[in-house]
Parts: structure tokens; C-alpha cells; sequence
């Protein structure tokens, strides 16, 4: 029995981490691994694909109707979905009140003292918020959490800011725990020479492009249905991509402590393929006004 | 006279400094000043209201302390609501002695634990809903409650709960004054700023409520403020200020009520005796309302005598000669007093190491039993409080700034004092060190000290722990020493 690898997948908001992730998640089920996802985000949508539901009830909702979380049991706040795929969602506050980032550390503390991890499993995936706004959503990178981070980026600029910003944070933990990048999945948004774009990004960061998986309606439409793709349509070529991506992911050995970017840097390299223009130092600070003047 | 030359105390402090590592040792050198009364300002000796160091023992508090236990907690008909978890409530409560005429649990509260008992849930959802349910739970048990206080514990703020919107909600719903103080404890670098947080949420919240309104004025109306009647201190002020002719309108705020503070606008002069905590409200008093402020001094006759005289030079005849009664009516009685004690105490030396105010207004008090006082110092004071301090202090002397346990420690060792005055988490320390030791912040269960009854009270305790037996059984039988002695006795 191998050991069980965890693994949390960290991106820009937006950029289709928990589609991704409940995706790629289906793949391995269907390849016979015993896999958990534990959502980390208070809107709790990391596993409605999985569950067809709407938002799975959370441990903290759950703990707040009980009173405390020790209330609550493991069978409680886990439901089983497709593939056989145990599904948590850590849940939180609706958006301007309370401690989102203390949510996601009380329901992970929760599993690990209800031995939500056990022997059987192949794979814990974490999908986390966009944003390491706070030391709760660096809970999953924390010493004897996930050791494995895969970053979802896209061509697009902001995805790949985000990208080296979470690098900076890995490299935080890595040094004092083991925390490692383990590659970045191109989620494609169809710019130009995307798949070269991050492939580049990868190697200044010291990892790889470990899939590019274009972008295709077949997800929108099984995501309609709350269903993955691998389940709604197993026999579209989008459901191989996530075969692909899973396979790789199994037989990922690229475990390494980042090389962030310095900002210019990566303005550098955003330049070279023409994502972002030239910077005119000329204008900084310039009103229209004075700008016209100068052109006259 | 010192104990120590100018020099010798000097050369104590870098001794005990050289402990500490480089930065550190600069750090606290700012701290420690040898006194010069011809000093007109202490700023270029020492510094302070400056973080502490990381390691050192500091004795500071935090600013929920400063507001829930020093200037909202007292006020005894109001409900202070310790917002937060429990622990920070529950070792408020209670503990620093503010007397109370009322009946606890129905009109008075002072004791009270009222808190919101933060759970993770409350954390991770916000604690507002809790907070909002609290209110209506506390006007419906406690329905003689004046109004209600929110102290923020350091969740409140890290969370960012909407107390002031709760608070605004539950007033109108309660039809009392409820208001939100954000004294969260990681705010500032002791419970200085918790007095000033506190201070501004007075002026906000509840002094200008009854503006406008009908008040009988006197000519003679005064308000006692930074008296938290610690052992019943304000109410053996308020009698010698009463006896010679003047209406005591309020008690800021032991032993004090919301009407008082509410009323307070009306007064002709402001009585602080705790600068440091209620300076604020005595100059804001003074700027809205033209209501001067003077600071005086209720410890031992000697600064009694002056203190009344000097509060009596702001009324007429009729109040000056009142102050003249009341020295002439206490005077002899003060006579006898020192009498009986200063042959017991003569010569003493005393190690101050307090909070707000005594560190240096109880150097009279220890003059007038024919003792002195040889090193003091603030947990929490501003250079404004230091200013004041050298003038008290005698040339030479020691005065240390947010000092550590290290530095006590040593200093009491080379300074051997007979006494030291100081608080709780010094006592044990000091009593194992074979130290005579009182509780300056809360008078060890005694009280009060204020005033001229006081004095006697703080004579006669000086004299039982200073003099009691047994300092000297305090070696272990079986030790060489204690051995020795018994052979010499014997």
C-alpha cells in the first residue's frame, strides 16, 4: 500500500482551480485511486461536481449548529460522491464578517484529530481560496499537511503574478518543512503561445508545466449538470486531457523548493511574449494636461 | 540623602545592564535614570512609553486592562461586557478592589463577569449575533443596569466585528447608553493606551448626554477624577473635600455611576488624582466646557495640607477657610499618628515600583513617617509622568522605566531597601528574597490610603510588615546560618 500523498492546489480566483481539481480528481478515481477532497474555501464549491450538489454543508456551519466542533462527527461533515470520492468542505463566514482563514484551520485540525486521513487513501487534494490572504490558507502547506503544490495559472498576466506570489509563500514552508512545488497545470484561456508562455515560467520557477489543458465547452456543459467531465461524458477527448493530467500526476517525481521571480523579472518575461507593453518611464506621474503639453 | 552616591547608583546601573545582549542593553539604558532634581524636564534622561523588549519580564498590562479594569470596570451601575474569550474577563474581575455602595447583581455590577465567551465558531462567523443577544439577555436578567460597555478583547479586532453597529442597534432598542470601546490588548505597548481608548470613548459616548439639560448648579461643585476607591480611597477624599465646603458632583469612577459621569459637565473645577489615566478627559472637559483641571495629592498630611490649600485658592473665603478647619480639625490626630509610628520607620529605605500615580505620590506619605524613598518607577508612565517624578524624588536617587524582573531584582539586592511597595507579580518574588513587601496597587486587602484616615491605615501596615517577626525566621532551620544564630542566641 503506498503512501498517502497530499496535495493542495493553490491559483488566481477565478482561474478554474476547483473545476480542475474535481476533474482531475474524477480521473483518478477512475483509475482505481482512493482519493479525499477537502475544499478550503468558505463558499464551499470544491465539491459540488463530485456530490451534484450545491455547496456540500461544511464543518463550520455544521459546528456552529452542534455549538462547537467537537460536537461533530467525522460522518457528520463527509459525503461520499462519484468514484468514490469522500468529499469535506471546511466552509466559513459569508464574506465580511468573522475569521474565514480560522475556519479552514479548525475544520483541518477536526480531520486530522478524527483520522478523517486514513490508511486506504491514495490522495488528499486541498483546494484553497485564491488568495494566501492569511496564515489559515496556508494551512495546507504547513508542516505534515500537503507536500505536494500544484499551481493553477494561465496565460493571462494577474494568473501568473499570482502564480510566483504563491511560490514566495511555498518557499516560506519549504524551508522549514517539506513541504514542495510540484508544477504548474495550464488552465488554458487560449492566449498567444500560451503553453511556451508557461513552460518559460515554469523553469524560472524551478518546476514544470506539468499539463496544459485546453479550453473546451465539454466542462461548461457537464458543469451545468454539476458533474465532471470524466462522469458526464467519459468518452470526450476533454476527459483525457484529466486522464493525462492524472497520470501525470501519479507518476510526478519533480518535487522542488521554488525559485520565485523578482517582479521585474517577470515583467521581463511577460515583455518578451508581448503580454505587457514596454513600460514608457516618461509618462509616470503625468497628468493628461501636462502630457499634452509636452506633445505640443 | 541617598543611599547610594550619584556615582555609586550609576555604576549599579551598568552593572545590572551588562547582562544583556548589545541592543538590549542600549535599549534599557534609556530607561534607568539617576534622578537631578534640578532637572526641569526628563526627556533627555529617560525614555519611555516605548515597547517592551522581547524577553524580558516586563510587568506591563494590556489596553483592555487599562480599559475594563481601570477606567469602565468601577463605574457601578453600568455593565462592562468583556467582548472576546473568557479569560480575559474572569482574570479582570474583581481584582483591583474598587469598592461599591449598591447591591450586586441588582443595581451595582462591578463583579460581575459579564462576558461573550468567544467559541471558534464565534471567531470564524464573527461574534456580532452573540454580542447583539448578549445585550437583550443583560437588559432583560439585570434590568437596573444604567447602561452597558463593550471592551474589545484582541479577537474583536483581529476578526474585525462590527461592535459599533451592535452597539448603536442595542441602545435604541434599550433605550441606554451602550458603547463600544475599542480597547483591543494588542493595541499600544501597555495599558496606557487602554486608558486613553477608554477616555475617548467617555467623551463620545457619554459625557455630553445630558447637555442642555437642568442642573442645580453650585458654586462649590467639584468632580473627584482618577479615584478608582481602591479599599474605599475616594470616599476618605471625598469627606475632607466635603467637610470643608465643596459638592463632590461625581466619582470618576470608583465607586462612581453614569449619572455622575453624565453630569460632570457641570462642575466648576476638576479634582485628578490619577493623571496619567484621566489627563484626556480632564483637558477635553477643559477645552468643550471651560472646566478647569488641577492635579493634587491625597497621600499623607503633608501633601494633604497642600493639596487642600491649593484646590481652596480656586473658591472664595468661605472654602479657604473651610480647608484651615479641616487641616486644624486633623493635624492633631495626624501628630498622633506619626508619633506612635515614625520612631518605628525612622530612616527606612523604600523601593517603589507602581503603576499610574504612586510611584511618585506616595513619596510624601513615606517622608512624613520619617522614610525615604530610594529608587521608583512607572509600568506604564509618559515622560509627562517622569517630569513630575523628579521633582518628588530626592537627588541621586533611582528611577526606572517599564523595568524587568532582572533589573529589580538586582537593584533591590545592591540597594537593600526595608521596604519595597509594588504589586502582585513583584510580592512573592521579593518575600522570597526575605523582603518586606506591600501591595501598592492594591494595598494588600487593606485600605484605604487616601486622605487623612487613610494615613493612619497606611502607617500602621507599613509598620506591621516592615517590623513583623518574621523577616527574621525566614532560613531554613537546618542551614548553616540559621544554625550560627541559634548557637548565638543560645
Amino acid at each position: 500500500m503506498a503512501k498517502l500523498r497530499q496535495a493542495a492546489i493553490y491559483g488566481k480566483g477565478g482561474i478554474g482551480k476547483s473545476t480542475t481539481t474535481q476533474n482531475l480528481v474524477a480521473a483518478l478515481a477512475e483509475a482505481g485511486k482512493k482519493v479525499m477532497i477537502v475544499g478550503c474555501d468558505p463558499k464551499a464549491d470544491s465539491t459540488r461536481l463530485i456530490l451534484h450538489s450545491k455547496a456540500q454543508t461544511s464543518v463550520m456551519s455544521l459546528a456552529a449548529e452542534a455549538g462547537s466542533v467537537e460536537d461533530l462527527e467525522l460522518e457528520d461533515v463527509m459525503s461520499i460522491g462519484f468514484g468514490g470520492v469522500k468529499c469535506v468542505e471546511s466552509g466559513g463566514p459569508e464574506p465580511g464578517v468573522g475569521c474565514a482563514g480560522r475556519g479552514v484551520i479548525t475544520a483541518i485540525n477536526f480531520l486530522e484529530e478524527e483520522g478523517a486521513y486514513d490508511e486506504d487513501l491514495d490522495f488528499v487534494f486541498y483546494d484553497v481560496l485564491g488568495d494566501v490572504v492569511c496564515g489559515g490558507f496556508a494551512m495546507p502547506i504547513r508542516e505534515n499537511k500537503a507536500q505536494e503544490i500544484y499551481i493553477v495559472c494561465s496565460g493571462e498576466m494577474m494568473a501568473m503574478y499570482a502564480a510566483n506570489n504563491i511560490a514566495k509563500g511555498i518557499v516560506k514552508y519549504a524551508n522549514s518543512g517539506s513541504v514542495r512545488l510540484a508544477g504548474l497545470i495550464c488552465n488554458s484561456r487560449k492566449t498567444d503561445r500560451e503553453d511556451e508562455l508557461i513552460m518559460a515560467l515554469a523553469a524560472k520557477l524551478g518546476t514544470q508545466m506539468i499539463h496544459f489543458v485546453p479550453r473546451d465547452n465539454a466542462v461548461q456543459h457537464a458543469e451545468i449538470r454539476r458533474m465532471t467531465v470524466i462522469e458526464f461524458d467519459p468518452t470526450h477527448k476533454q476527459a483525457d486531457e484529466y486522464r493525462a493530467l492524472a497520470r501525470k500526476i501519479v507518476d510526478n517525481k519533480l518535487f522542488v523548493i521554488p525559485t520565485p521571480l523578482e517582479m521585474e523579472e517577470l515583467e521581463d518575461l511577460l515583455m518578451e511574449f508581448g503580454i505587457m507593453e514596454v513600460e514608457d518611464e516618461s509618462i509616470v506621474g503625468k497628468t493628461a494636461a501636462e502630457l499634452a503639453a509636452t506633445a505640443a | 540623602m541617598a543611599a547610594l552616591t550619584r556615582e555609586e547608583t550609576e555604576a549599579l546601573i551598568q552593572e545590572v545592564l551588562e547582562v544583556y545582549p548589545e541592543k538590549a542593553r542600549k535599549d534599557r539604558a534609556k530607561h534607568i535614570m539617576v534622578n537631578d532634581v534640578s532637572l526641569e524636564s526628563s526627556k533627555k534622561c529617560i525614555t519611555s512609553n516605548r515597547k517592551s523588549l522581547p524577553g524580558v519580564m516586563t510587568m506591563r498590562g494590556c489596553a483592555y486592562a487599562g480599559s475594563k479594569g481601570v477606567v469602565w470596570g468601577p463605574i457601578k451601575d453600568m455593565i462592562s461586557i468583556s467582548h472576546g474569550p473568557i479569560g480575559c474577563g474572569q482574570y479582570a474581575r474583581g481584582g483591583r478592589r474598587n469598592y461599591y455602595v449598591g447591591t450586586t447583581g441588582i443595581d451595582s455590577f462591578c463583579e460581575i463577569n459579564f462576558t461573550s465567551d468567544f467559541q471558534e465558531k464565534d471567531i470564524v462567523f464573527g461574534g456580532d449575533k452573540k454580542l447583539a443577544k448578549l445585550i437583550s439577555e443583560i437588559e432583560m436578567l439585570f434590568p437596573l443596569n444604567k447602561g452597558i460597555s463593550i471592551q474589545s478583547e484582541c479577537p474583536v479586532g483581529l476578526i474585525g466585528d462590527d461592535i459599533e453597529a451592535v452597539a448603536k442597534k442595542a441602545a435604541v432598542e434599550i433605550g441606554k447608553p451602550v458603547v463600544p470601546v475599542r480597547c483591543e490588548g494588542f493595541r499600544g505597548v501597555s495599558q496606557s493606551l487602554g486608558h486613553h481608548i477608554a477616555n475617548d470613548s467617555v467623551r463620545d459616548w457619554i459625557l455630553s448626554n445630558r447637555d442642555g439639560q437642568a442642573f442645580e448648579k453650585t458654586p462649590y461643585d467639584v468632580a473627584i477624577l482618577g479615584d478608582y476607591n481602591i479599599g474605599g480611597d475616594a470616599w476618605a477624599s471625598r469627606i475632607l473635600l466635603e467637610e470643608m465646603g465643596l459638592r463632590v458632583v461625581a466619582q470618576w469612577s470608583g465607586d462612581g455611576t453614569l449619572a455622575e459621569m453624565e453630569n460632570t459637565p457641570n462642575v466648576k473645577l476638576n479634582l485628578l488624582h490619577c493623571y496619567r489615566s484621566m489627563n484626556y478627559i480632564s483637558r477635553h472637559m477643559e477645552e468643550k466646557y471651560g472646566i478647569p483641571w488641577m492635579e493634587y495629592n491625597f497621600f499623607g498630611p503633608t501633601k494633604i495640607a497642600e493639596s487642600l490649600r491649593a484646590i481652596a485658592a480656586h473658591f472664595d473665603d468661605h472654602i479657604k477657610e473651610g480647608a484651615e478647619r479641616v487641616i486644624a480639625k486633623y493635624t492633631p490626630l495626624m501628630n498622633e499618628v506619626i508619633a506612635k509610628y515614625k520612631p518605628r520607620l525612622q530612616g527606612k529605605k523604600v523601593m517603589l515600583y507602581v503603576g499610574g500615580l504612586r510611584p511618585r505620590h506616595v513619596v510624601g506619605a513615606y517622608e512624613d513617617l520619617g522614610m525615604e524613598v530610594v529608587g521608583t518607577g512607572y509600568e506604564f508612565a509618559h515622560n509627562d509622568d517622569y517630569d513630575r517624578t523628579i521633582k518628588e524624588m530626592g537627588d541621586a536617587t533611582l528611577i526606572y522605566d517599564d523595568a524587568t524582573g532582572h533589573e529589580l531584582d538586582e537593584f533591590v539586592k545592591a540597594m537593600k531597601p526595608d521596604l519595597i511597595g509594588s504589586g502582585i507579580k513583584e510580592k512573592y518574588v521579593f518575600h522570597k528574597m526575605g523582603v518586606p513587601f506591600r501591595q501598592l496597587h492594591s494595598w494588600d486587602y487593606s485600605g484605604p490610603y487616601h486622605g487623612y484616615d487613610g494615613f493612619a491605615i497606611f502607617a500602621r501596615d507599613m509598620d506591621l510588615t516592615l517590623n513583623n517577626p518574621c523577616w527574621g525566621l525566614l532560613k531554613a532551620p537546618w542551614s548553616k546560618a540559621a544554625q550560627e544564630e541559634q548557637k548565638l542566641v543560645a
